[in-house]
């Protein structure tokens, strides 16, 4: 790897700026890529995508492609999208059924399970092996690269470059409770959640940095989503995007980077607040699975969330629309967005084509509210690339020195509802990944 | 020998549908969009399905999403439809204001089914979008769409786009297709 250089310094948190080179700079760009995302633990999919052995889909991880398979014994592997003769992509379906990925270019074959040849992804199939390398090839090294770290959370699929990455969870901390707020089902059954067939993919010109940075926690852009609060498009009737909320906070976690706009651990009961109004049989359902949740922790804290982000780019909305998206880099101004609609294993159609079709509503590039947020990141991006431009870092300043511990919560602090704690959390985790700080010096638990 | 009836017939209803497509087109690309709602059946669905990659054996039964069940780039009714023609009218979409500039080019209009008072049209179209200096995006594929005929001719009661894209190479799909 060669060496990248330190552009920690982008980040300073002392004047709360960032400077704008860390959205432009090719040279940023690539070290994000060598420092960052060959370390960090990285979203790639749900196991409902593929609930058969031998089913796969491809995802990626940072800037490259690769293949999530499950294997004849069930088990979920990473493998690099990338033949290790010359580089061709082997896998070039978006989903299937494959025991063995046989390479477009020299047919080189690469089996999805360990069971052939040793490890998963081994080369198991060489055209003239012993015509042409006269048996001199070792295959045993010539695999594809395999993901070391792989974890499942409640059907959502996650993988690591890193052998020495802290185990997933505690990587998440006590963020994880947010995640299974959108993960679980409405009455609270752990993991009750899968995702609709299909995963919207698109390209927006605009630096991956812009869109984990909205969702983890910025109520301040709000004001940008004003036409289509004016118009009211929520399935709770009325103006506005979504009913009722108790006080969010902004709830940040420092030294692992997530974020999330939320409420603090809580254990008083909370009436339903008829989110699905226009949709009475829908609504009697919410209401029903809004009691059960709050039988289901009898007592015990429980949060809910509307947006959040886990460093450093997988995003999601607990409620409404209950989402996941992903920003893949793609190159400094460039990015690739997916996006996943969950939905509740449990629920009853209806309930489930209410969700999706305001899914399609709200978020993707069809999403009346989202379609704005993409004006604002691209163009964000173009006005940042002069030199001029340049020469004034991002303002992160808003609250700055006035958070406090959250009650409730490990390793977590709020402050208040308009902040932006959250980004700095977010950045300063980032600055640790491009200094090339060890896992120990801040995830806590973290393997030594 | 003198063309048949029916085949007269069929030409007219063609000719006559092709000009329905096309004045549609143009209240479109005008940004009439009440106007444009005037067109549309209460019952419309407008459907966009995802296009995937996959292997000869999933084809072409796969290809794509399914409307009603799946994801999609557009699954939606009147509803949602004037929802977003209120969000452009306040002004404040940022989105599109300030106002893209758009073309739908529409060609090989034919009528695939026809009775009465309804018809099945399928054609191919090219919408190009040019927005503030130089955003450009270029959206190519085929439509199918369904008309009935009523007292004030004909509306539009199902539209189902066929994109030419699995990745989305534009960052929104904020026209109306
Ligand atoms: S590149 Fe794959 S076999 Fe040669
Ligand atoms: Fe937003």
């Amino acid at each position: 790897m060669a060496d990248a250089l330190d552009y920690s310094g982008l980040v300073d948190l002392a004047a709360g700026t960032v400077d704008r080179a860390a959205f432009t700079d090719p040279g940023v760009f690539q070290a994000e890529q060598e420092r960052l995302f060959t370390r960090v633990w990285l979203f790639l999919g749900h196991e409902s995508q593929i609930p058969e052995p031998e089913d796969f889909f491809t995802s990626r991880m940072g800037t490259e492609s690769v293949i999530v398979a499950r294997d004849r014994d069930g088990q979920v592997h990473a493998l690099l999208n990338s033949c290790t003769h010359r580089g061709m992509k082997v896998c070039r379906h978006d989903h299937g059924k494959a025991k063995v990925f046989t390479c477009p270019y020299h047919g080189w074959s690469f089996s999805n399970d360990g069971r052939l040849a040793g490890v998963p992804g081994a080369l198991i199939g060489v055209p003239h092996f012993d015509k042409a390398y006269r048996g001199e090839l070792r295959r045993e090294d010539w695999g594809l690269s395999r993901a070391p770290r792989l974890e499942i959370y409640k059907g959502t699929i996650w993988a690591s470059w890193d052998e020495n990455a802290p185990d997933f969870l505690d990587y998440l901390g006590d963020m994880r409770l947010y995640l299974d707020y959108a993960l679980d089902g409405r009455d609270g059954s752990p993991g009750g959640s899968r995702v609709v067939a299909g995963v919207q993919k698109w390209r927006v010109n605009c630096n991956w940095k812009f869109a984990p940075e909205n969702f983890i926690g910025d109520m301040y852009h709000d004001i940008s989503h004003r036409s289509v609060d004016l118009v009211g498009i929520g399935p709770a009737g009325g103006k506005g995007r979504r009913a009722a909320f108790r006080p969010r906070l902004a709830i940040g976690f420092p030294g692992r980077g997530h974020g999330v706009l939320g409420e603090l651990p809580t254990t008083e009961p909370e009436p339903y607040n008829d989110a699905w109004a226009l949709y009475p049989e829908v609504n009697d359902w919410y209401r029903v699975a809004h009691e059960a949740r709050l039988a289901h922790f009898a007592g015990r804290p429980r949060v809910a969330m509307s947006v959040g982000t886990i460093f450093p780019n997988m995003s999601f909305h607990g409620r409404q629309p209950r989402t996941i998206v992903v920003a893949h880099p793609v190159s400094p101004t460039v990015t690739e967005l997916w996006r996943w609609c969950l939905e509740d294993a449990a629920a009853p159609q209806a309930v489930n084509d209410a969700a999706r079709v305001y899914f399609l509503r709200y978020s993707g590039p069809g999403g009346m509210t989202e379609s704005d947020d993409m004006e604002n990141w691209s163009y964000a991006t173009a006005a940042s690339l002069g030199p001029i431009a340049r020469r004034r870092p991002y303002n992160y300043q808003m609250g700055m020195g006035h958070a406090r511990p959250a009650p409730g919560l490990r390793d977590a602090v709020e402050c208040g509802e308009l902040t932006e704690e959250n980004a700095r959390i977010f950045h300063s985790r980032w600055a640790d990944f491009l200094r090339g700080e060890p896992w120990a010096a801040r995830v806590p638990h973290a393997a030594e | 020998m003198p063309p048949s009836e029916a085949a007269l017939s069929a030409l007219l209803l063609r000719a006559e549908i092709e000009d329905w497509l096309l004045a549609e087109a143009d209240l479109l690309d005008a940004r009439r969009f009440r106007d444009w709602l005037g067109l549309l059946h209460p019952d419309v669905r407008v459907a966009m399905p995802i296009a995937r990659n996959l292997a000869p054996d999933r084809l072409p039964a796969e290809e794509r999403t399914q409307p009603g069940r799946d994801l999609m780039w557009v699954d939606e009714g009147y509803a949602t439809l004037e929802q977003r023609v209120r969000q452009i009218e306040t002004g404040i979409h940022w989105a599109e204001e300030p106002a893209s500039r758009i073309t739908r080019i529409l060609a090989g209009i034919r009528v695939l089914e026809a009775d009465e008072d309804r018809v099945l049209a399928g054609c191919r179209f090219v919408l190009h979008r040019n927005r503030l200096e130089d955003e450009t995006d270029l959206l190519i594929g085929r439509r199918r769409d369904t008309l009935l005929r009523g007292a004030k001719g004909w509306r539009l009661l199902r539209r189902e786009v066929l994109l030419d894209q699995s990745v989305l190479l534009a960052k929104n799909l904020t026209m109306f297709l």
